[in-house]
């Protein structure tokens, strides 16, 4: 038992924190959020000389996998200045999947080319009818020459615009509700067949609806096993997001911490007042449970699969997910008129906190996934 | 970073489960499993049971004749006795007397009394709170006057825990009139036999008594049961305040309360189904299984902190807080499991052994008191809104 870090690691985390001090600061980040893309190339180019797009990718392609405690690190760090890169989609979803999925020649010419920021991949996975639900898809894929054709529309698909490579789930057999015959494909963003229709998230992140019509696709893996990789690719995503939130939800207090301490009405400052104190505890109280739920989530999902892993998992997303919510809201409170104004960072951590609520199922599916979860109660009292 | 206790850590907890398992009296394990009452002598035979394994002063240091065990090992103990079924011991010697006067007390007191906590033979409560002095502490009335090598004690403390059984209590009290209330307190150990000591039952809204008023007229002290200085209680009342991190969340014995909230939820029935599997109901038990979960985490990052000697994050105040939010969910989640049968209150039906006619199932009688007796832990110990004070001030700097 020990939640001390090693030097090394904590030498990453400064490194981190400090490259996002100095070059991701809130306006560095409003001008990137306000250019046409809604990201940097730059950043990216960045993040990757420090090592970072490397963290999931495993050590005979030249990278640091499993490195549970550094992602956990970065990420919050991220968190905290609200990254606009898709870093969460490519360096850990999409990685994990090449690496859980992928050929020895596919992780072979992909991963590194991830790693280097050459290439960006996301997952396109979750369709309109499906809400949060993972075997649910819709999308055929049926056999096309050498390769696979794909016809299908997938949804909200965070940095679709960002990516060279869609990584696609289609259905090579079976119903639409089952496990089996699923299947993933590398598809070209620029491929024949592909159509984005790009839009902003309401945290400003970029994304797009992804309708496929005969569009060319590799297959990763085995056709029709996808399913397993699949969900471990969002286990991964979903501790970094409670990671990610983590560093979210620690910034918006101290935010409002300090911005009560400035703001002065009837003569004193706001953070005198009683009943603005006990809010911001409740607060803090909601981050520190977070926070450790973010611990927990990254140890757990880079466990084998279990029952308790799969508990411990939603269970830290509904934490993360309700801390969200109320620290969200209450720190837009506490700012007053400057909570609701777009020019304030309470006010995009805010959408940020609301958009990370939803991301990778919100806190009532997660309540639903850790109810299945727990075991059936013997009936035997006392 | 590892979330996981270490090989010798998992030895220690097997050879503690082991020990309860073989030493914990059945009849004891039942009560503390059933939620019925717990009586003086189940404490009191399960201290000297630990005592005579060496294991009396689970948190103490072994200079003073205590396990020397560190916070990991004090949290896994807990754990396990909590899980098991054991009494919780009784904290006002081991966690609030002894360890002050450890550290405040000369060694003659040291010698006097910390073997007699450990034994067993001697019952402490805590004589703090008086009518007009609650969450300001600081403005107590009770007064000792020096008169030579005595101290004469007059007042009245109230809300004391099992003042019953003690036959001693220790006090903080009034020695000097300051500009400053703080400044002219002392710490004070009194023998509840003394002349002019009176103990009045306070029955709660449980109907149990739990808590006394206890009267001091014209009491003699003698100075040699005064711990540290004089006029400088309040530093050692408040050394106590902070000392107590490894349990007071109360994590284990939270997680034992909530499996048997499972356990009557699958026994109760809706609409032919356990109540348990109703999706409004298990949500909210969900929901705080998941706190509950998030609450042991940040439980052990606070002690495995302190372990290590890193100056700990969230203090003891956010875990007594939520810690106790979660055990009032649990009994009152408990209680409206039962639904009608909360409302027979009928207390020799909550003692072990009752053998009359159960009213509803058996496991529904003491349930109702329970909640309403689970108010308290947001009100004693310094009350939860006393707790944000002390955050809004230390952790947030307000």
């Amino acid at each position: 038992m020990r939640f001390s870090l090693t030097p090394e690691q904590q030498q990453l985390s400064d490194l981190v924190q400090r490259f996002l001090d100095e070059q991701y600061d809130f306006q560095t980040r409003r001008k990137i959020l306000d250019s046409p893309a809604g990201w940097s190339r730059q950043v990216w180019s960045k993040l990757a000389e420090l090592g970072l797009l490397a963290l999931q990718v495993p050590e005979e392609q030249g990278g640091m996998a499993p490195a549970v405690v550094e992602t956990l690190l970065c990420v919050t760090a991220m968190g905290k200045a609200m990254l606009l890169e898709p870093y969460v989609s490519s360096a850990i979803v999409a990685t994990t999947l090449i690496r859980e999925l992928g050929s020895a020649q596919q992780r072979k010419e992909m991963l590194p080319a991830m790693a280097s920021g050459d290439r960006i991949a996301v997952l396109a996975h979750l369709e309109a009818g499906a809400r949060f639900d993972l075997q649910r898809v819709d999308t055929r894929a049926r056999r096309s020459g050498s390769g696979w054709a794909l016809k299908g529309l997938k949804s909200v698909v965070l940095h679709a615009p960002a990516a060279d490579a869609l990584l696609v789930s289609a259905r090579t057999s079976g119903e639409p509700n089952e496990r089996a015959g699923i299947s993933l494909f590398a598809v070209a963003r620029e491929a024949n067949g592909v159509a984005l229709v790009p839009y902003r998230t309401l945290d400003g992140v970029c994304a797009a609806e992804v309708s496929l019509s005969d569009a060319p696709g590799a297959l990763v893996g085995e056709e029709g096993g996808a399913f397993g990789g699949i969900a471990l690719a969002f286990d991964y995503g979903l501790a970094a997001i409670c990671a990610e939130a983590a560093g979210a939800l620690q910034a918006i207090l101290d935010t409002t911490v300090e911005y009560t301490k400035t703001r002065k009405q009837f003569g004193v400052p706001i953070a005198k007042f009683q009943v603005l104190q006990h809010r911001m505890v409740e607060m803090l109280i909601h981050v520190e449970q977070a926070r450790s739920m973010s611990y927990l989530a990254a140890m757990r999902a880079a466990e084998p699969p279990s029952r308790e892993r799969r508990r411990a998992l939603a269970a830290a997303k509904v934490v993360v997910g309700n801390a969200c919510r109320f620290v969200g809201q209450q720190a837009v409170q506490l700012h007053g008129g400057m909570g609701v104004s777009d020019e304030t960072a309470v006010s995009h951590l805010f959408r940020r906190l609301t958009a990370l609520e939803i991301e990778l199922g919100d806190t009532g599916f997660h309540l639903e996934q850790f109810i299945a979860a727990s075991p059936a109660e013997g009936t035997e009292l006392g | 970073m590892d979330l996981s206790f270490t090989g010798e850590e998992l030895a220690f907890r097997n050879e503690v489960r082991a020990f309860i398992q073989a030493n914990i009296p059945a009849d004891t394990r039942r009560k503390v499993l059933e939620g019925l009452e717990i009586s003086r002598e189940d404490t009191l035979r399960w201290q000297q049971i630990l005592h005579q394994h060496g294991w009396g002063g689970p948190n103490w240091p072994r200079e003073f004749g205590g396990t020397g065990w560190d916070p990991i090992r004090q949290y896994i103990f807990e754990e396990e006795s909590a899980a098991a079924g054991a009494p919780r011991l009784l904290p006002f010697g081991l966690k609030m007397v002894g360890p002050v006067i450890m550290r405040f007390g000369n060694a003659a007191q040291q010698k006097r009394f910390l073997p007699r906590i450990l034994s067993g033979e001697d019952w402490w409560a805590q004589g703090y709170s008086e009518p007009g002095s609650g969450s300001d502490l600081a403005s107590l009335r009770t007064r000792a006057e020096r008169k030579g090598d005595r101290y004469v004690v007059n007042g009245q403390k109230t809300w004391i825990t099992l003042a019953q059984h003690a036959n001693w209590i220790f006090c903080l009290v009034r020695t000097k009139a300051a500009e400053k209330p703080q400044a002219g307190i002392s710490f004070l150990l009194i023998e509840m036999k003394s002349p002019g000591v009176t103990v009045r039952p306070i029955t709660l809204l449980d109907g149990s008594r739990e808590v006394n008023e206890v009267w001091f007229e014209d009491v003699d002290v003698p100075v040699e049961n005064r711990v540290g200085e004089e006029n400088s209680g309040w530093t050692y009342a408040k050394f106590l305040l902070g000392h107590e991190r490894t349990n007071i969340a109360g994590v284990g014995a939270s997680k034992r309360e909530l499996a048997r909230l499972k356990r009557i939820a699958s026994k109760e029935r809706k609409n032919g189904r356990p109540l348990l599997e109703d999706p409004a109901f298990a949500a909210r038990v969900a929901q705080v299984d998941v706190e509950l979960m998030a609450l042991e985490i940040t439980n052990l990052r606070v002690i495995s902190a302190e372990a290590e000697r890193r100056a700990p994050g969230p203090e003891a105040s956010l875990l007594k807080i939520k810690g106790t939010e979660i055990q009032q969910a649990i009994s009152d989640l408990m209680m409206q499991a039962v639904g009608r049968f909360a409302l027979p209150f009928r207390r020799e039906a909550m003692r072990d052994g009752f053998g009359g006619e159960a009213v509803g199932p058996a496991y529904a009688a003491p349930l109702a008191a329970a909640y309403l007796n689970m108010r308290k832990t947001s009100i004693y110990g310094g009350s939860n809104e006393i707790q944000k004070n002390i955050i809004a001030q230390t952790i947030l700097g307000l």
